[in-house]
């Protein structure tokens, strides 16, 4: 604890700074380059396998309305499970390293995409089923070009959850002796280095930030404009609706 | 405090009751602290939610920015946030807390406005009809409207705080995390087990004890369906 005596916090911001100065922190298998990529892929790696396992069937089974409690409530089962006990417990099942992160990081990833996919294509107002069926279309056009837009904005919002988990776990996964951003926390609190945790948790932060704001962005642009203002109030993830979102 | 990994025990059952029966004191104080952490955490956040969640529903343009910084705070992963406070507050209690509450807030605020924007308008045009004050309008009238909203957020705070409470046992606070932690640090299957279904059934019991506490609160409300 030395280094953060009261009185001496311009002395450790310093020493932040430093931190980020150094050069040696810049290159090599712990530098923050290789670290942010680590926990970039990993997490990209994670979500994209859960969208492909679990988007399709949680999609039409939204457009069926048929096992909405199961949908639904996977979210709730998923917030009783702490993401570090999934975490050491896929250690258990497959020793540590990469493969428990990835397998914890897939499974924390499905509740929001579960529900929140499950929940937009249900709530598709029956009235504009109807007028898509009323102007011609098949069954598979009304889902292509009329549901599934309309249900974008509550599915992004499950992708948007699901990315800032599994981006935050990730931090968590150094403790199961994988890379990544966590390694400069997990490392430092080790060490007792408290100027590397402080920079670790400032990537940290500043990465899971920087993914809910670029997947805001990405929704903002691919949601339908008509649809902007209707559903400004259906989107939020702790009220009313279904969706999810957790702290993590 | 991280200790090097032995081989994975292939052959470890996953929970050896003769531990479990030789540590059940240790067992009951992980799930004590749990619980202490917890409960801290949730009545703080919510003494600090209500206040602002009224102001922002006297200032409106308050709900960007209370929205904007709860929500930052919320989006910032638990060990990050441990870690940023680590240097100020050190491996503390204090520092625990000062992360749980900071999760539990955008929570609380956004349940607490909704469940009171959500009050009728013509309820609260009657009760000013009637002759009642601004207080006594919203403890009477608006709260107990409310009050099912507002129990939904506290359910959700209550779980996601049982979540996170064992990631605080990485800055050495004890709790479930604790249990789970030494049973990774040492290779012992038991006691990830133990910590973990201890944790998903402490998350359970509390969801449903409020459950309860809400629908005998609100016995008008049974026949609504509960907000996740």
């Amino acid at each position: 604890m030395g280094d953060a005596k009261a009185g001496a916090p311009v002395k450790f911001l310093s020493d932040v700074v430093s931190w980020f100065a150094t050069g040696a922190h810049w290159h090599g298998n712990n530098g923050i380059p290789h670290r942010v990529e680590e926990h970039v892929l990993m997490s990209a790696a994670a979500v994209g396998a859960a969208i492909l396992v679990t988007m399709p069937p949680s999609l039409a089974l939204g457009h069926l309305r048929r096992f909405g409690v199961l949908a639904v409530n996977v979210s709730n089962v998923g917030r009783a499970i702490p993401s570090f006990a999934i975490l050491v417990l896929m250690v258990q099942l497959v020793g540590i390293g990469a493969e428990p992160a990835f397998i914890a990081l897939f499974v924390l990833a499905v509740p929001p995409l579960v529900t929140n996919s499950y929940v937009g294509m249900a709530d598709v107002d029956d009235d504009i089923r109807e007028s898509a069926r009323g102007m011609g279309m098949t069954g598979w056009e009304s889902v292509r070009r009329v549901e599934l837009p309309v249900a974008l904005p509550v599915v992004l919002a499950g992708v948007r959850t699901a990315a800032v988990q599994v981006v935050a776990t990730a931090t968590l996964a150094a403790v199961v002796a994988w890379g990544g951003l966590g390694r400069y926390i997990i490392d430092g609190l080790a060490q007792q280095d408290n100027v590397q945790v402080f920079a670790g948790a400032l990537l940290v932060g500043v990465l899971s930030v920087l993914t809910e704001l670029l997947l805001s962005l990405v929704q903002r642009v691919v949601v339908s404009a008509g649809l902007t203002h209707r559903h400004a109030g259906k989107n939020d993830p702790f009220v009313g609706a279904a969706t999810t979102a957790e702290a993590t | 405090m991280l200790g090097p990994w032995g081989v994975a025990a292939i052959r470890e059952p996953w929970v050896r009751w003769d531990w479990v029966s030789r540590h059940v004191d240790d067992i009951l104080r992980a799930l004590r602290d749990h619980v202490v952490l917890t409960f801290i955490a949730v009545a703080v956040g919510f003494l600090i939610a209500a206040p602002l969640s009224l102001l922002v529903r006297r200032w409106r343009w308050l709900e960007a920015p209370v929205f904007s910084v709860t929500g930052i705070l919320y989006t910032i992963p638990s060990l990050a946030l441990l870690a940023l406070l680590v240097p100020l507050t050190g491996l503390t209690r204090t520092t625990a807390e000062v992360a749980l509450v900071s999760y539990t807030l955008l929570i609380l605020i956004r349940n607490i406005v909704a469940g009171l924007d959500g009050v009728p308008p013509d309820v609260t045009e009657a009760a000013t009809g009637m002759g009642y004050g601004r207080a006594r309008q919203l403890v009477r009238v608006e709260l107990p409207l409310a009050l099912p909203v507002i129990m939904a957020g506290l359910r959700i705070a209550v779980v996601t705080t049982i979540g996170l409470v064992t990631v605080t046992a990485l800055i050495g606070q004890g709790g479930l995390g604790q249990l789970i932690l030494d049973g990774l640090n040492r290779n012992f299957r038991t006691e990830v087990v133990v910590g973990s279904a201890l944790s998903v059934g402490l998350a359970v019991a509390a969801d449903a004890a409020l459950l309860v506490v809400q629908r005998l609160a609100t016995p008008w409300a049974t026949r609504k369906r509960a907000r996740p």
